[in-house]
């Protein structure tokens, strides 16, 4: 289930056209801000067990988001950190340690199907990405990476490169923040006590379009029927059983089940790293905590991003002059 | 608290999206409210507007809260910043732009080999497969929106002779497939699992992915007419 992912594709929701683009949205940028590319350039998003990449030509690479115990070569190499590869490397995952996707980036980008102006894949229409559909064996990927800035590489072996991403803003927590959703009220005092103070699990029937979650029947106050209306990644819907269902990356543009509550954009990152069987809890939140986080994260991509393209061109500087 | 002949509410959906609530109704007027409003805030967008999405009572708006959060007052949200931009915005006139009102023609095959449950459909409303296509055929009906999936146009409203509840449980409908839920009609533009029940299927194409000016058949606003083709014109269309 590893697919070509970006930012995703907006702008077209109001011909049903879903956004998809990576679940970890925050993690696919680390991955690419590490690279040394823009934050939006396409990546691999990697589920458990996930490919094994062949490299054939140097390349730059950075892993970030969830942690599967990747080796390159049979040696184990850390997460969070840029990684000149040699031709002929081979990088595996061995193991989840933690999280659900990982995130794979080249620099110069993944080179992919774009459409709508997006590379995301959607697999729905078949459309974007590779080819419209996940990753398969002996599929061949190109990307946009300059050769001649990584002549210095010669026969030697991949290289770790020293500095790291901080990954602790990632998921270092299971609570998950929400705002009351549209038809919050929908829900009797009781519901909404329950909602917000006992854990929940993810269940197996969980993918990119949704996870359902095994939760505390929560009671409605009445029976509405509702008519289709716009939904988006994090709205939390109420089935008529009573149990939930969260959205997330190919959620569809518009649903028809109540929507109680919507976790906070700053902790989509948590939502899409939870793994079936994981469980969690619902905290209510108010809008300057929910913009502040929201802030915070976009401040410190950026600080991570001048950092990083500082330390990789002193570095590129330093390694080609050398020779 | 709105002097208007449409009341609304805005309330958030989440910290980067609000939602204008026109009321949980399927009706003409209030749909035609929201979408001179989309249109409205399509050629005009609000700053920091990402997308806005409209659907049968309610229009969405995605917005970028870092880009606007430099602009907005201390102790004030930008969720109340955006808020009070979109009422003075609602506050005026909507634009009456040209509403496109396209009137599109779409051949449909009613038959078994096509919609193999028509029969069963037919049998559980006690009427005749040539009724029924009277019926689905005899009227026009408006595009209220488009979502579910990329093209997927929410039709209504049928007799109510042919509406049919939805499946407990979905299937897969195959792409062209034409399916009624309660009294909406649709077709399927791709291969998809889905609850409505399906009378029949168009040899026209619904989604054209590699066409971006023209990349869905129909649009919020069209008007669609169903007409009866044989299943031998449906194979040689």
């Amino acid at each position: 289930m590893d697919s070509i992912q970006d930012a995703g594709r907006y702008g077209r929701q109001y011909l049903g056209v879903n956004p998809s683009g990576a679940m970890d949205k925050y993690a696919m940028q680390v991955a690419n801000v590490l690279a040394g590319n823009d934050r939006n350039d396409a990546v691999i998003e990697l589920h458990f067990p996930a490919s094994v990449f062949l490299f054939t030509s140097p390349l730059m690479i950075a892993l970030a988001g969830a942690d599967f115990s990747a080796s390159i070569n049979g040696e184990p190499v850390p997460s969070n950190h840029c990684i000149v590869v040699n031709r002929n490397d081979v990088l595996q995952f061995h193991r989840p340690l933690n999280g659900a996707r990982a995130y794979l980036a080249v620099r110069g980008g993944i080179r992919a199907d774009e459409w709508l102006q997006s590379k995301s894949t959607n697999l729905k229409a078949a459309a974007g990405g590779y080819q419209g559909r996940c990753l398969q064996k002996d599929d061949e990927i190109f990307t946009g990476c300059l050769q001649e800035e990584l002549s210095f590489l010669n026969k030697e072996e991949f290289r770790v490169l020293p500095w790291a991403a901080d990954s602790k803003a990632i998921s270092d927590s299971s609570q998950l923040l929400v705002l009351p959703g549209p038809e919050w009220d929908i829900m009797t005092e009781e519901a909404k006590h329950t909602f917000t103070t006992t854990p929940f699990i993810t269940t197996r029937q969980s993918d990119r379009m949704g996870y359902r979650l095994l939760n505390q029947p929560l009671q409605s106050k009445e029976r509405q029927e509702m008519i289709s209306s716009p939904v988006c990644f994090g709205t939390i819907q109420l089935l008529p059983d009573g149990k939930l269902i969260v959205l997330v990356a190919d959620h569809q543009t518009t649903g028809g089940y109540p929507r109680i509550a919507q976790v906070i954009t700053a902790h989509h990152s948590r939502l899409a790293q939870l793994m079936a069987g994981d469980g969690a809890w619902f905290t209510l939140t108010d809008h300057a905590t929910a913009e502040e986080l929201l802030v915070k994260q976009e401040k410190h991509l950026q600080q991570l991003q001048n950092a990083c393209t500082f330390r990789l061109e002193e570095y590129l500087h330093a390694a080609n002059h050398k020779l | 608290m709105i002097d208007s002949a449409f009341p609304y509410r805005i309330i958030p959906i989440g910290d980067s999206s609000l939602l204008v609530d026109y009321g949980n109704v399927i009706d003409e007027a209030v749909n035609a409210e929201v979408l001179r409003r989309f249109r409205q805030l399509q050629q005009h967008p609000l700053k920091g507007m990402r997308e806005v999405v409209p659907a049968y009572s309610s229009l969405s708006i995605y917005y970028d809260v870092f880009q606007l959060c430099k602009m907005v007052p201390e102790k004030t949200t930008v969720f109340d910043w955006i808020k009070n931009e979109l009422q003075h915005r609602l506050q005026q006139p909507a634009l009456q732009t040209e509403e496109s009102h396209k009137l599109v023609r779409i051949p449909v095959c009613y038959d078994e080999s096509v919609a193999p449950e028509l029969p069963a459909i037919c049998a559980s409303i006690n009427i005749s497969r040539e009724e029924l296509v009277a019926l689905h055929t005899g009227r026009q009906y408006r595009v209220y929106m488009l979502g579910f999936l990329p093209g997927f146009a929410y039709l209504g409203q049928t007799d109510e002779r042919i509406a049919l509840p939805r499946k407990s449980q979905p299937h897969l409908i195959k792409a062209g497939s034409i399916g009624i839920a309660g009294r909406q009609t649709g077709i399927y533009p791709l291969t998809s699992p889905g609850g409505w029940q399906v009378i029949g299927r168009t040899p026209q194409a619904i989604l054209q992915k590699t066409d971006d000016h023209n990349l869905t058949l129909l649009q919020a606003g069209d008007i669609v007419e169903f007409y009866p083709i044989t299943s031998d014109e449906f194979e040689s269309h």
